[in-house]
């Protein structure tokens, strides 16, 4: 986090450059994942309630009735991943919504105030970045036998606020000294002011790259949670299809088949994620084009 | 400036985060609305035994008090007592996590092994040749490293090395030749970072005016590759790795769970289904010690490696 970016004189408006076709790339496959989560519960050829168990399709292998095949209990697998992609859309969006604006706020507040405030907002963030991976999310998920869906996004923000919190105050302690802060604050501008107008604002692009990279990290700590059997209550994950995959280990054939369909569908959105990332870095700030890792 | 106030500083927000994760990590197995007596003596436990353990635990002190029995436990080195039977003479929690610590510690080695000697000459070749083929290949590689989920990736590899070629043990085993694939596992993931991370290092290197002054006297380029680029291009890279290595202690806990290994993070996993409060909090403690330990050890190292940041 120490190198942040010098002053780079005004603020350079981006609008001119468009992203680079990776990025592109990354848009249209986060576009399919949105889609697959708004409409495909609907698209879906399979109801999968209880009731559908149906023992004597167990492991079938794709086919025109299953084009995906089924799992241990005779449902459809494509019809539970594209339930699956509606969990894992809307855990996301709402973790990356509730800790990018927690973030951000105590990432501000920290920066343009310094002092005890700031040394107390760092403290905290050392203590949750000691609990490693995805240790403390386990640690909040275990305190009930089986956690509901606002535990886990609560689990997941937990330390998601995070890393918006220290982007924001790293772009902060380089934005108090542009002349139109120091200008505002010479005009008599409200602390809040300064910070809703003219420092949010303009912090919103490294936030944005922020999101896009936590949006593949939630996906991806959500899975695991519910591949470790501590996931959130929802019918349909990718998580518990991949836990279900690994139960039935002994039938090597169809794991090998059933296993890819909910990992390459993480895959996809994680890539998505990380293409888009990468490309909105690199279209706020060209000099660090074809780089990565700055973060 | 010498590095004795540095160390101090670091030293002690080092020990702060510890304790705070300590205290989060009570206050958040304190907030379970089980009673963990429940868990550790099964139904129909003869009457002695609920108090035994509950005493064992420490369970009929306040909560200020049982924290304060914690830290005690943590000053004499035991970290307090497993309570299985409410046995306060059995092993302790140091013991049982001793026993496991060296198959997450090798575990964590190997994997980085792997990863290090596939990602620094990979992420050097793309940097070298930046936009050709090659380095298109490197970034699928990478990107796909990172965003492939362990839990596909992990069972698919148990089922091609132990159960299609037979050459690797399965599940449950522990020895040289079952940390194979695990190792595999954890290093795949390992290597997409850190390729990604020498290829930008070593691309900002290269365009710096001491790499163009070693080419302009003539050094063989290897020469300019190793001696002059790579090694100022090793510094973020371990810096990446160092926080890595942490995590791999209790992010190994996917991989420890597919091939059903012993481990830090497997033994903390089955202690918090359990409720084994002294297990969970001596775990933590021994993961956020070493991973602060370990972050330390990255910034001396990066201050041993860069003149510039010891003086600044």
């Amino acid at each position: 986090m120490a190198a942040d970016p010098p002053d780079r004189g005004p603020p350079r408006r981006p609008t001119g450059r468009t992203l680079s076709p990776s990025a592109w790339i990354g848009v249209a496959m986060l576009a399919v994942f949105v889609a697959a989560g708004l409409f495909g519960p609907i698209a879906a050829p399979y109801d999968l309630s209880l009731s559908h168990v149906e023992l004597a399709h167990q492991f079938e292998a794709g086919s025109a009735a299953h084009w995906l095949g089924t799992d241990g209990s005779g449902r459809d697998a494509l019809s539970q991943l594209l339930w699956g992609a509606r969990s894992a859309l809307a855990l996301s969006v709402i973790v990356v919504a509730i800790s990018s604006t927690l973030g951000l706020a105590v990432g501000t507040v920290a920066g343009w105030f310094g002092g005890t405030v700031d040394e107390v907002v760092m403290r905290v963030v050392d203590v949750l970045m000691a609990f490693p991976g995805i240790l403390l999310n386990i640690a909040i998920v275990a305190t009930v036998a089986r956690p509901g869906i606002p535990l886990t996004v609560a689990a997941l923000c937990a330390n998601g606020w995070v890393g918006y919190a220290r982007v924001a105050r790293g772009q902060v302690l380089a934005l108090r000294d542009r002349d139109y802060v120091i200008a505002a604050v010479a005009l008599g501008a409200s602390h809040r002011r300064v910070m809703a107008r003219h420092l949010i604002p303009n912090l919103m692009g490294p936030a944005l790259v922020q999101m896009s990279f936590g949006l593949g990290s939630v996906i991806l700590i959500e899975a695991s949670l519910s591949f470790l059997g501590i996931g959130p209550q929802l019918d349909y994950t990718w998580g518990a299809m991949l836990e279900q995959a690994r139960n039935f280990l002994w039938n090597t054939e169809w794991v090998r088949r059933y296993a890819l369909v909910p990992g390459l569908a993480i895959t996809w959105v994680v890539l998505g994620a990380n293409l888009l990332g990468d490309g909105l870095r690199d279209r706020l700030d060209p000099r660090q084009r074809g780089r990565d890792g700055g973060r | 400036m010498t590095i004795g106030p540095f160390l101090v500083r670091r030293l002690g927000s080092g020990l702060l985060a510890i304790f705070g994760a300590c205290l989060l990590t009570f206050s958040f197995l304190h907030l379970v609305p089980g009673d963990p007596v429940d868990h550790l003596a099964g139904g129909d436990a003869p009457p002695g035994m609920r108090e035994a353990i509950e005493r064992c635990m420490g369970l009929d002190r306040s909560l200020p008090g049982q924290f304060v029995g914690f830290l005690g436990h943590v000053v004499d080195g035991t970290l307090g007592h497993q309570c299985k039977n409410g046995d306060p003479g059995g092993p302790t929690v140091a013991a049982r996590l001793a026993e496991v610590l060296p198959h997450t510690l090798a575990l964590a080695v190997c994997g980085m092994l792997i990863a290090v000697v596939l990602a620094l000459p990979l992420g050097v070749a793309a940097a070298v040749r930046r936009g050709s083929w090659l380095d298109t290949a490197a970034t699928v590689v990478s990107l796909s490293g990172i965003a492939v989920p362990q839990m596909m990736f992990a069972p698919l590899l148990l089922l091609w090395g132990f159960i299609s070629l037979g050459w690797f043990p399965g599940p449950t085993e522990v020895g040289p030749r079952a940390i194979v694939l695990p190792a595999i596992a954890v290093g795949t993931h390992l290597m997409a970072m850190l390729a990604r991370m020498t290829r930008s290092a070593m691309i900002d290197v290269l365009g710096e005016d001491y790499v163009r002054t070693a080419r302009a006297k003539g050094l063989p380029e290897g020469r300019v590759l190793v001696v002059h680029a790579l090694r100022n291009a090793l510094l973020p890279v371990i810096t990446i790795a160092g926080l890595q290595f942490g995590s791999l202690l209790s992010g190994a806990i996917i991989i420890e769970n597919v091939f059903s290994r012993p481990g830090l993070g497997s033994t903390l996993l089955e202690a918090i289904r359990e409720r084994n409060y002294p297990v969970v909090q001596g775990a933590v403690l021994v993961i956020a010690a070493i991973y602060v330990a370990v972050n330390l050890a990255v910034d001396l190292a990066y201050g041993l490696a860069d003149p510039r940041i010891r003086r600044a």
